[in-house]
């Protein structure tokens, strides 16, 4: 039974923790470059620097007493993110769609004072969201405004596509999408739906939430087979850059569609989860050894996403089939119509 | 490719560097590999009465060879007033005490305690034979001899064989003549004893007298028992003069080899020298600490023994811990378990060995209850983080005070042991899992709360099993093994026991998918 599970996955070429740790992690992120993407302002000077898109830097906060500035930082903005520096998996992250009679309000429609927001950024500072609880300090951003294409496919929060990223060669993709149950965050443990991203045409493959598979959003019910993701190659584009930019070889990029400005790089991870397998119910290990067999990495990102498009197409679609069924459902739907 | 090399030869070398100084240690220093091993202790008392005449006395006594396969513990030459020197030779040792002048009964005595030890013992040089010298009988008796020969020789084909049958036909309940003139039924056993020394001689065999005391516990004015040992051209073998059975019996102690004699007396009359012999029951692994640091083993005088006691068990605790990181790795890496702190589980692990097991349990679920209680208090107050786990801190030892009282007054002394468990790293629990619950929910502080007391059971279990103990103490070398282990858990790249089921819907599907 043991034996038999373990064949199984390893005939997937399912990547577990272990193997992820050391072939993976230890082997093409070197430690000292850990600050580059565990500092998330670092990050976003880089990536401004290559010439990627990124969430607006509307202020930042080092120290304890800068607090009391955090009134006048706030004032000409009606919206805005404020987060730990690094924080990572979403932790500590406030988001205000609005400000008015000195009052401000939660994406879910809960007014907070300016004293509960302080105390937020102070905990910040202190390190609370950080890893090893070490002093921390605040970004505010921009407010990033969801893409119509997305609009019933999340609860509360903004849909982020997680790319993983194995020697500038995008291999795998998914979208993370909020739900009632994860409390508007994107993460999967805590009850977020996982969509596979098809690398090829970004098409959504299958669906998953807390580990099983599902076939439309748990809260506002859309189903997920005629979803695909806008902007698909400019989005690979800028996944597949940031191994120039950070030199990490394996890396996870977390990229937004914002309504305005496109595909935005919100945050790199240098040690990126293997969920994304059960997103996609397909392993990683097959994947990385065809990037791994390749003997030199193209300098274009360009040429490695069509390497990437042409390699890790999905061999099929579990959605597709569904797809092509609501569509004649439609058809005959226009045609009784008419 | 080449690193990893390296690595698994510095691994199996780490591994039998450790493998092979428990095996010196157990080999050749005799350090036994379970801690209920047991030894008996024999201690041997020879008494010498005599009567002294008034001149000066000298006693000789022969005193029993150094075998390598025994370990002499003490040896004690207890009389008043006489002057006393060990003397050696021709392999053989002899004690011998002496006095100016000395008048009526006196008494000497010699004490031995003595133990069969474990160690593999090389072959030991063995004296050579002198050639046998033939015995001068009268005619009669060497006819009877001659024919006796003559009748165990056509039995016999060697020189063992031959001893064997010429004991047996000796010893034969039903004699003829000729045996029966031979052995003479009254004479004492050294007759007997000269008498198969004569016979082999006759026959060609170099023989001699060994003496030798059976080892029983209590007994009291034993004497020696008569033993013969041939030499068949490699060996020397011993073979009981009554029973012709060859090798030497158990418990049975070899005082002297040859026919010197036992004792000698000058200036004194009617000595004799009587045994008694007390047996006892020793720790092997006491024994062999005291025998090897009286002879100054490198590795014993240099190691953990040479501490003082308080030192000692001190190291006793230490010497356990890299059992539970193995706990830890194998908890994290082959399993999968999540812990809060990854060393945590190791020190809930040691405060449960002071506090046992179920008491420790819930004295810990009530600190850490507790603690998250008012520590969700003190996460309104507002404070900065070092204050915050500092507050934690005094919480948490006033909880630990609290439940000392309490616990006294209605009289669980179980609960005293309370202060074993470290209060720093309870604050810095109560901390972590209180800020796991506020960002992950309490579904996340209940998996890592389990796992993390999960992995210290299991640690403590380990921790607290008599065999675990006493082979990390008493050998060190151990922890090269272990070191060796972790080197290669820290390799394994397969998958985890808990990703079987994280990944479980995955390979469900794929097989249905197949059909």
């Amino acid at each position: 039974m043991l034996l038999t599970s373990i064949k199984r996955l390893k005939s997937m070429g399912i990547i577990g923790m272990n193997q992820r740790n050391f072939g993976l992690v230890s082997r093409y992120n070197p430690r000292r470059l850990y600050p580059l993407v565990d500092d998330k302002l670092k990050t976003k000077q880089l990536a401004q620097q290559a010439g990627i898109t990124v969430p607006k830097l509307l202020g930042t906060l080092h120290y304890q007493h800068d607090v009391k500035q955090l009134k006048n930082i706030l004032n000409p903005y009606q919206e805005f993110v404020i987060k730990p520096v690094k924080g990572s998996g979403g932790k500590g992250i406030l988001v205000i769609t609005e400000q008015a009679h000195n009052l401000y309000y939660k994406p879910s429609g809960d007014a907070v004072r300016l004293t509960h927001i302080e105390r937020h950024v102070s905990n910040i500072l202190s390190g609370l969201h950080s890893l090893g609880g070490k002093p921390d300090s605040v970004m505010i951003e921009s407010l990033i405004h969801i893409d119509p294409v997305f609009a019933n496919y999340s609860y509360e929060g903004v849909p982020d596509l997680r790319v993983i990223v194995l020697k500038g060669y995008p291999i795998m993709a998914m979208l993370r999408l909020a739900t009632h149950a994860s409390d508007g965050r994107a993460n999967l443990h805590q009850g977020a739906v996982g969509v596979g991203i098809d690398i090829d045409t970004g098409e959504a493959l299958h669906a998953v939430q807390y580990g099983d598979p599902v076939y439309h959003h748990p809260d506002t019910r859309k189903p997920f087979h005629d979803l695909t993701v806008p902007h698909w190659n400019k989005l690979l584009t800028l996944a597949a850059a940031c191994y120039e930019i950070t030199g990490l070889g394996y890396l996870g990029v977390d990229i937004v569609l914002d309504r305005d400005h496109g595909p935005m790089i919100i945050e790199l991870n240098a040690r990126p989860g293997l969920s994304i397998q059960v997103a996609n119910f397909a392993g990683l290990a097959p994947r990385v050894a065809a990037v791994e067999a390749l003997i030199q990495v193209d300098p274009d990102p360009r040429v490695r996403v069509e390497f990437s498009k042409k390699n890790f197409a999905a061999v099929r679609n579990l959605f597709r089939s569904r797809r092509k069924i609501s569509q004649s459902v439609q058809r005959s739907l226009s045609l009784t119509v008419s | 490719m080449q690193a990893q090399a390296r690595l698994y030869s510095a691994v199996l070398l780490i591994f039998f560097i450790g493998i092979g100084l428990i095996l010196y240690k157990h080999l050749a220093l005799g350090f036994p590999l379970m801690p209920d091993d047991k030894k008996f202790v024999w201690t041997i008392e020879a008494k010498i009465d005599f009567q002294a005449q008034g001149d000066p006395v000298i006693i000789s006594l022969a005193l029993p060879p150094k075998e390598p396969n025994l370990t002499f513990m003490e040896e004690d030459f207890a009389s008043s007033d006489y002057g006393f020197s060990e003397l050696t030779s021709n392999n053989e040792r002899r004690g011998q005490w002496s006095k100016r002048t000395a008048k009526g009964a006196q008494t000497a005595y010699y004490r031995l305690s003595v133990y069969e030890n474990d160690k593999l013992v090389e072959d030991q040089p063995i004296d050579e034979p002198e050639p046998p010298k033939k015995p001068e009988l009268d005619e009669v008796f060497l006819t009877a001899s001659m024919t006796l020969l003559e009748q165990v020789r056509a039995r016999s084909a060697n020189a063992e064989i031959f001893t064997r049958e010429l004991i047996q036909t000796l010893n034969s309940k039903s004699p003829n003549q000729n045996q029966r003139l031979l052995r003479n039924d009254k004479a004492g056993e050294d007759y007997k004893t000269n008498l198969i020394l004569d016979l082999l001689a006759l026959e060609g065999i170099s023989a001699r007298v060994v003496r030798g005391l059976f080892l029983e516990d209590g007994r009291r004015r034993q004497s020696l028992t008569n033993f013969v040992e041939i030499h068949d051209g490699n060996q020397w073998i011993l073979f009981n003069q009554d029973t012709g059975k060859s090798g030497k019996p158990k418990n049975f102690l070899i005082w002297q080899h040859g026919g010197q004699s036992l004792l000698d007396v000058v200036g004194g009359k009617n000595s004799q020298v009587s045994f008694s012999i007390i047996k006892n029951t020793h720790s092997t692994r006491n024994l062999v600490v005291n025998s090897s640091q009286n002879k100054q083993a490198a590795i014993i005088d240099f190691s953990i023994y040479s501490l003082p006691i308080e030192q000692q068990n001190a190291f006793k605790m230490i010497l356990l811990l890299p059992i539970g990181a193995l706990v830890v790795v194998i908890m994290r890496i082959l399993v999968g378990i999540r812990t809060s702190g990854t060393f945590m589980p190791i020190l809930i692990a040691l405060a449960l060995i002071q506090t046992t097991l179920v008491t420790g349990i819930v004295i810990f679920l009530i600190v850490v209850g507790t603690g998250l209680m008012i520590r969700s208090y003190l996460s309104r107050l507002n404070l900065l983080l070092v204050a915050r786990i500092s507050a934690v801190i005094i919480v948490v030892i006033t909880i630990i005070a609290s439940i000392s009282i309490i616990s006294n007054k209605l009289g669980l002394s179980q609960a005293l042991t309370v202060t074993f468990f470290p209060m720093v790293i309870l604050a810095w629990t109560i901390e972590r899992m209180s800020v796991l619950w506020e960002e992950d929910g309490p579904r996340e502080v209940l998996i890592q709360g389990a796992g993390s007391l999960l992995t210290a059971i299991i640690a403590y279990l380990f921790m607290t099993n008599r065999t675990v103990e006493y082979l990390t103490f008493n050998f060190p070398e151990l922890m090269l093994v272990n070191l060796a282990l972790i080197l290669i858990l820290g390799q394994y790249t397969g998958y985890r026991l808990t990703e079987l089921y994280r990944f479980h819907t995955m390979g469900k599907r794929h097989a249905v998918d197949k059909h």
